[in-house]
């Protein structure tokens, strides 16, 4: 297996509260890996680490073999225009169009003709399914379709390296269904590497080629669909069957909470 | 008695660490805008030109109205008030050495660094720090495209041009706003006036005056960016920010006044 990323050892921390307790993971190159995982367990944290927004406290993140915390921002631009990134809010400039938000990157990072520039821009709202968006704000545009707009702009560049953080979260079923589609053309078409933040079970079983998972800042599990699903890990069992924690306080004990001492 | 000490280190701690910190992150944004201002276009990456343009056109040609009433209003008090002691001891034609020196020396650029505050300065916080809470300036940082460059450069730009574009014409229209009253209400001769303006204006009482108003450029630019990076929640800070960036920029600019009038004082 060829690794696109490899983290050892990652340990991060919010002030003085430790997020991502020492985890080790890699990402296979050319494949869908979704990063699995209950709320505030870290995944978005990760994410940010693995694109160079956030420095780590310790360890190593390895992007085609380079470690980025030790690198300089002109190198870690230079990592960075071969990669795209989809945010949870999809992040696009909203003083700006839907055409120049996808057109930004192209025009910050080459010197193409602006006619060049512009076909770019077509192919990829096509792409996403938002032809005739193009002079739109994105305040004028549904949850759904600036996720897509801000897919197309991930994709400016054609990246070898691609990031979603719940791409499908606060879609209906068919959008969402129709953003995982688009996902599994870009691996089959483009083959490009695609890591994915998700809680959405329906979505990981469509998407995934290759599971992470979190919980508490750390890795539980790695590997494929099949080994997650034959996985007998009480905590991945409890998540794949939907089931609530289970109820953990003795009634003193809540009393003690509630009361607040 | 150790622990009354240790508390008292830890305090003056838990006071002094934000502090510098806050020192730490204005000194980068500093360094890092003038930077990507005034090193980068000479290693081919170049300063964002139309979002300059737009910029002026926001921060410079907007205020237009607002610092011509502004400036029209405080020439005529002004030359009011000075008509008021000199006509005593009847000297009335030297209304005109005072509404001229103080404006070009003085109350224009400050005039206008206070107007462009309100209006600049708290609308660079605003939009920065909305782009922050927004996750908009993540995505700029992610896509290998430097914020303070993207963002901050641009303004910086436009203030560093259009503030002592309009002390200028602040200081036109103030000396106006003197001229008119006197030739009026005063009975001051039209071409007196005019003669006697000319005669007391040096050069340097109007050069000194526009570099007070191109680092006043500088400072708002810089508070209103720094306060708009610091947004880390949502809406709500924003607005704090935008509050903050007027109060410490009106503050600064009063600071930075005081300093250069003293340099000049004794310097020029
Ligand atoms: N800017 C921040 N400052 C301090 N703590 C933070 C910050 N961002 C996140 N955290 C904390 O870090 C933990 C992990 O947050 P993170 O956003 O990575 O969770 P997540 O796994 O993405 O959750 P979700 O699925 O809800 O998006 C949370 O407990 C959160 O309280
Ligand atoms: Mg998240």
């Amino acid at each position: 297996m060829e690794k696109a990323i490899e983290v050892i050892g990652l340990v991060t921390h919010y002030g003085d509260r430790e997020i991502l307790k020492n985890i080790s993971l890699s990402i296979p190159s050319g494949k869908t890996t979704v990063i699995l995982g209950g709320s505030g367990c870290g995944k978005s944290t990760l994410l940010k680490h693995l694109i160079g927004l956030l420095k780590p406290t310790r360890g190593k993140i390895l992007i085609n073999g380079k470690d980025i915390t030790v690198m300089k921002d002109e190198e870690l631009d230079e990592v960075r225009k071969r990669m795209g990134v989809l945010f949870q809010g999809a992040a696009l400039l909203n003083s700006m169009t839907v055409s120049e938000n996808v057109a930004l990157p192209i025009r910050e990072h080459t010197r193409l003709k602006e006619s060049t520039i512009q076909i770019m821009v077509r192919m990829k709202l096509d792409l996403v399914g938002l032809s005739g968006f193009d002079n739109f704000y994105p305040s004028q545009l549904s949850g759904g379709m600036k996720k897509r707009a801000g897919l197309a702009r991930a994709m400016a560049l054609d990246p070898e390296l691609i990031f979603f953080d719940e791409p499908s979260a606060g879609l209906d079923p068919v959008t969402a269904a129709g953003l995982d589609e688009l996902i599994l053309k870009l691996r089959d078409v483009f083959k490009m590497t695609i890591v994915v933040v998700t809680h959405e079970l329906p979505s990981v079983f469509m998407i995934a080629d290759y599971v992470i998972m979190l919980d508490m800042g750390d890795v539980i599990f790695s590997g494929t669909l099949d080994e997650l699903r034959a996985s007998d890990n009480p905590r991945i069992r409890m998540f794949l069957e939907r089931r609530p924690e289970k109820e953990t306080y003795s009634p003193e004990d809540y009393f003690r909470i509630i009361a607040g001492d | 008695m150790p622990s009354t000490t240790e508390n008292l280190f830890g305090l003056i701690g838990r006071r002094a660490i934000p502090i510098l910190k806050d020192i730490n992150d204005a000194a980068r944004l500093i360094n890092n805008t003038f930077y990507w201002a005034f090193l980068s276009p000479f290693k081919g990456k170049a300063i964002r030109f139309r979002a300059s343009m737009s910029e002026m056109v926001k921060a410079g040609y907007s205020s237009v109205p607002i610092v011509a009433t502004i400036s029209l209003f405080v020439g005529i008090i002004l030359a009011l008030q000075s008509a008021y002691q000199l006509k005593r001891v009847g000297a009335l034609i030297y209304v005109a050495n005072l509404v001229g020196v103080s404006i070009t020396r003085e109350l224009g650029p400050i005039l206008t660094a206070i107007i462009v505050s309100g209006r600049s300065g708290s609308a660079f916080a605003a939009e920065i720090g909305s782009m922050k809470a927004a996750e908009e300036v993540d995505a700029l940082i992610s896509m290998g495209i430097n914020p303070v460059r993207f963002l901050v450069v641009p303004k910086l730009i436009a203030l560093m041009v259009m503030l002592p574009a309009l002390t200028v014409f602040s200081d036109l229209i103030g000396i106006f706003g003197g001229f008119l009253l006197s030739i009026t209400a005063l009975e001051i001769h039209p071409y007196n006036y005019f003669q006697q303006t000319i005669r007391a204006l040096l050069i340097k009482d109007i050069l000194t005056g526009l570099m007070k108003a191109w680092a006043f450029g500088v400072v708002i630019t810089i508070v209103g960016a720094y306060q708009g990076f610091k947004v880390e929640g949502g809406a709500e800070e924003v607005g704090m920010r935008t509050t903050a960036s007027v109060v410490a920029s009106i503050f600064l600019v009063i600071v930075f006044d005081l300093f250069f009038t003293t340099l000049f004082y004794y310097f020029t």
